[in-house]
């Protein structure tokens, strides 16, 4: 069972790796094709602007790889935080621009003008901290995760899921967003699970056992 | 709903912690991977790491310790020290580091926030404040560690920095660092209330009834501390405890 995480120039890896490896598995970071190819499952990170890490993934050719690994080989894929963003068909941030498209889904920036947190002081963005996470009771990547688990959040920008049965997890800042999604082998968080603690190492745990699952029946 | 985050902060020099009182005579405490282990295990929300020893001698953080220090942390961890430069940020978060922490260059070079905003996204990029009160009860931000005046205000010079593109603002008030006496309310609240960013409050906290204060009255978003937790025997959980008895909402 190899994983392969998607080096494309952006964001922090080793954390990325380093949770892979505190619950016994090795996940390879990777920038090449050939590995991409031969890999069982993928993880696409992701820290900065939507824009240029479209710019970067076709500078890298890693488009048409990811596209091919997860429309044609159906190989499970697991993005995170812009991760995620970037599955989407677009993006508003910095101007409009084409994504992954592998959902059919779209990023804009979450909406808290005029909305107050809980102590009665206004919203900040980015959305920076702790905050809670509601699981679908059928999803794969919040098995064995309570209603209510913490999970770290660093973004601006949301997904809007055309296909609401995608949705596996939802969390509130300002509006309801959603927070994770599931759709047939394309797994995505806009948390970092690899810096939530015991939950987001939970979900590490589950995408992984669910690749092998997956494995074992090919 | 979004939790308060309770930060420790850690003052690094020559690859050993410190901790300055009023920014001037900093005291040995520890190795710096030792105690970041300490606080891991206390599930501490996030933790600051800050070279001081930078400014001065023109260096710049040591990636190693950043790469030791994020092997040990299952939390965020933003880390400064000296950065001047986009190549040296980005140095930094490939080593680990999810936020870079940035203080005097961007006084100097105010485009540097621009330049790190764009290429790491706002969210990475801590832009920190030190100011002095000073005896009419205004307040003045300085650089170096404490040590350079810059005339500036620090309310304006935080709007500004906000328009440049920070995500996160760490206003330390320097008469209060060190002390253990609270944080300064007033200077935190004054740059709270003008910007739209999150504000983490630093420099004072000496009881854990302080940082629902800074929380409450100074509506900061997240608590930064060094010395209470170096110093006594309170623990980052002690913290939250004292807070969520106040209606603050945190992580526990």
């Amino acid at each position: 069972m190899s994983v392969a995480i998607i080096d494309y120039g952006v964001g922090n890896l080793r954390s990325v790796q380093k949770i892979f490896e505190r619950i016994g598995s090795a996940a390879a970071i990777t920038g090449e094709a050939e590995d991409i190819r031969a890999a069982d499952a993928l993880v696409l990170p992701g820290v900065g602007a939507f824009r240029d890490a479209m710019a970067r993934l076709s500078e890298h050719g890693m488009v048409q790889e990811i596209k091919r690994a997860v429309l044609d080989d159906k190989k499970p894929l697991l993005g995170i935080c812009l991760g995620m963003q970037l599955l989407a068909q677009e993006s508003e941030e910095g101007g409009a621009g084409e994504g992954l498209g592998l959902v059919p889904a779209s990023v804009r920036k979450l909406q808290v003008a005029g909305k107050l947190n809980p102590l009665g002081r206004k919203l900040t963005l980015p959305h920076i901290g702790w905050n809670e996470v509601r699981p679908k009771p059928e999803s794969i990547l919040f098995r064995g995760i309570s209603e209510g688990s913490d999970f770290y959040f660093l973004h601006s920008y949301r997904l809007v899921c055309d296909d609401s049965g995608m949705i596996a997890a939802s969390c509130e800042y300002g509006e309801t967003f959603p927070c994770a999604v599931e759709r047939d082998n394309i797994f995505a968080a806009q948390f970092h699970p690899e810096k939530s603690q015991e939950p987001g190492q939970r979900l590490i745990r589950n995408f992984l056992e669910h690749c092998e699952r997956g494995a074992g029946q090919a | 709903m979004i939790k308060v985050r309770v930060i420790p902060l850690l003052l690094l020099k020559d690859g050993l912690l410190k901790k300055p009182v009023r920014f001037r005579d900093p005291r040995t405490v520890a190795n710096p991977i030792s105690i970041v282990r300490v606080f891991e295990v206390r599930q501490v929300d996030e933790l600051i790491l800050l070279d001081i020893g930078c400014a001065a001698h023109n260096q710049n953080v040591n990636p190693k310790i950043v790469r030791m220090i994020s092997e040990e942390l299952t939390v965020p961890f933003a880390c400064g020290g000296g950065i001047r430069s986009v190549e040296t940020m980005s140095g930094l978060v490939a080593a680990g580091a999810e936020k870079v922490v940035i203080n005097t260059a961007a006084v100097d070079n105010p485009d540097l926030v621009r330049a790190g905003a764009e290429k790491f996204g706002s969210q990475c990029l801590v832009v920190s404040i030190d100011a002095l009160r000073r005896e009419d009860g205004s307040y003045e931000v300085h650089t170096g560690n404490g040590s350079r005046p810059t005339g500036a205000d620090p309310v304006a010079w935080a709007r500004e920095v906000e328009r440049l593109g920070a995500g996160e603002l760490l206003v330390n008030s320097i008469s209060h660092e060190g002390m253990m006496q609270g944080y300064d309310v007033g200077l935190i609240r004054s740059v709270a209330d003008a910007v739209d960013i999150p504000v983490i409050a630093a420099g004072g906290a000496g009881k854990v009834e302080h940082f629902a204060e800074a929380v409450l009255d100074g509506h900061a978003s997240a608590v930064a501390a060094g010395s209470i937790y170096h110093y006594t025997r309170t623990t980052p959980d002690m913290v939250k405890q004292a807070m969520a008895k106040a209606g603050i909402p945190v992580r526990l």
